[in-house]
């Protein structure tokens, strides 16, 4: 054992007894992913299902309430989606560069700019869908003698949902997706194993695919999950 | 709830858009009877939409007034006025998003009528349209048209308003379903006798559906307001003979029946070779079947099919 140890050098992960697959560097090398599934490749899931869903929740919460203003008073619709563009164009490595010095290497930071970037696509879709109701119904909802508030929770908001709720797809599969980068302030999500395996001399081949393809299979689940929801949510827009 | 028919007063009614040229509505004044039709005809430009959308103040009155049951509409409240009144569109305007039974309820549900009653009610006024009860828990993307506006005439009586505003119900739909739509709706009102305001642009729509028409000319004023009989027979002016067309005495044979006619006595055994027509049958209708056959009299018979008399092509004439 030790003589082959001595002879292949160790291979950049050093944990005991590695196999020839490992030692090649495989792509895809079973017996480290089962080994390091508890302590690598879970863990950072969770943390990334974490982020996202912090993420997408507040920035949910945020592009609502912008939305029910920029819907309602239609003069503020252009500035505060041209905010959210702002938002969205600014490259995230550069956001985390101004936010560490105030919110430090943490969570925080991390979400201040997820939730940044979820804005844009929420906010256009909300108002989107809100103004996509057909002008004939608002009329006949007028004419029957909806006040106001009932106009919107009983007409303009459900017939929005199948647009929100394309919006918060978007979001949370773009949001998946940029917070691996986020592992560059905080070793945190699925980012961080794709960080680790790229610092190696050798690019750590398998943990890079794990963390990768855990990240590419976590986006097609929230995609699929929230297309079940849709069309649990809305029988109706899937009509005529 | 207000179930019966309400009489309706425009009384110097006007609409001004500001910046704009003119009246919308000018100062129209008439009165509709209670459990009247009243169609609000003229070319685009007449205001006839304007003048049913005063009523339910989708569109605020500049001055005059209009009143329901004697009480103006300005001292109403306006979400119980509208609550109060049917509303049927061109586009119908159903919810997408809700089932037809759920559309149906629609105003009873926002005047807390309970669950059960709006499902009991929303059976009653399908059979009373004239759609298969499955349809309760359909969505409206998944009806034809026709069968849409059905429910949007359903949904307007849902609360069973003393009063119906019908904005160019029929307009968008194709002609046969149209003629059978017309028919079913003057069927319902034999037995609901509501006031409707009835708007179109189509004067044989008019003339078939009113009790009382009423011509708009551009610029929002009212050029006649008649029966259909004496617009057709008696238009005061240039324009009405001109909007109402030149064959308008074919119309205002088509408001007659054969059966109003003095009839000569049925002929005893010869009457056989001659066209047989219910008494219900119209004069035009009749008239064409006479210039198709080449005949100069027919049969009109009853209900039962026995001779009532022969009716000459002098006599449908006048």
């Amino acid at each position: 054992m030790n003589g082959l140890r001595a002879a292949g050098g160790p291979v950049i992960p050093n944990f005991g007894h590695p196999s020839a697959c490992i030692k090649h560097n495989g792509w895809l090398c079973t017996d480290w992913v089962r080994a390091h599934w508890g302590d690598t490749l879970q863990p950072a899931l969770l943390q990334h299902v974490y982020l996202t869903l912090i993420a997408v929740g507040i920035g949910f919460v945020i592009a609502f309430l912008l939305a029910l203003v920029g819907f309602r008073f239609r003069i503020f619709d252009a500035p505060l989606g041209a905010f959210t563009d702002f938002l969205y164009t600014i490259p995230s490595i550069a956001l985390y560069q101004l936010l560490v010095p105030v919110t430090g290497l943490t969570v925080t930071t991390i979400e201040i700019a997820l939730v940044s970037y979820t804005l844009f696509v929420l906010y256009r879709n909300i108002v989107a869908g809100l103004r996509g109701v057909p002008e004939e119904v608002l009329e006949s909802a007028r004419g029957m003698g909806f006040t106001r508030r009932q106009t919107f929770l009983r007409v303009e908001l459900p017939l929005a949902v199948p647009a929100i709720l394309a919006g918060v797809r978007l979001a949370t599969v773009a949001t998946i997706a940029i917070a691996t980068v986020a592992a560059i302030v905080l070793h945190y999500g699925l980012g961080a194993p794709i960080f680790d395996a790229l610092q190696d001399p050798d690019i750590f081949r398998t943990k890079l695919v794990t963390a990768g393809g855990l990240a590419i299979l976590l986006a097609l689940t929230a995609d699929g999950l929230l297309a079940l929801l849709q069309r649990a949510l809305t029988p109706w827009s899937r009509l005529g | 709830m207000p179930s019966a028919a309400a009489e309706l007063v425009f009384d110097e009614a006007t609409k001004v858009y500001p910046g704009r040229d003119g009246a919308a509505v000018d100062h129209l004044s008439l009165t509709v009877p209670a459990g009247e039709i009243c169609v609000l005809v003229g070319p685009s430009g007449g205001g006839k939409t304007t003048a049913l959308k005063l009523v339910n103040r989708l569109i605020p009155l500049s001055s005059g007034d209009i009143r329901i049951d004697g009480t103006s509409i300005l001292q109403l409240d306006l979400i119980e006025l509208r609550r109060s009144i049917g509303y049927v569109i061109q586009q119908v305007g159903l919810f997408p998003h809700i089932t037809i039974e759920g559309n149906i309820g629609t105003v009873p549900r926002l005047l807390g009528r309970p669950r059960s009653w709006i499902k009991t009610r929303s059976a009653e006024l399908l059979e009373l349209v004239g759609l298969d009860p499955s349809y309760a828990k359909r969505f409206p993307a998944q009806l034809s048209g026709g069968e849409r506006q059905r429910v949007g005439l359903a949904r307007a009586l849902a609360a069973n308003p003393s009063l119906m505003l019908m904005d160019e119900p029929f307009g968008a739909i194709d002609p046969i379903v149209r003629a059978r739509l017309q028919d079913e709706f003057l069927r319902l009102q034999q037995e609901l006798r509501k006031t409707v305001v009835f708007v179109t642009h189509d004067v044989d729509e008019a003339i078939k559906v009113g009790d009382r028409i009423a011509i708009l000319r551009e610029g929002g004023r009212l050029a006649q307001y008649d029966t259909p009989q004496r617009i057709l027979e008696q238009p005061v002016d240039d324009f009405v003979a001109d909007f109402v067309g030149r064959d308008r005495a074919l119309k205002a044979l088509s408001l007659r029946k054969v059966g109003d006619l003095k009839l000569a006595p049925p002929p005893t055994g010869a009457g056989d070779a001659l066209p047989r027509l219910s008494a219900e049958t119209n004069m035009r209708e009749a008239l064409a079947v006479l210039i198709a056959e080449g005949l100069d009299a027919l049969l009109v018979v009853g209900e039962d099919g026995s001779p009532l008399g022969v009716a000459t092509r002098e006599d449908l004439l006048g």
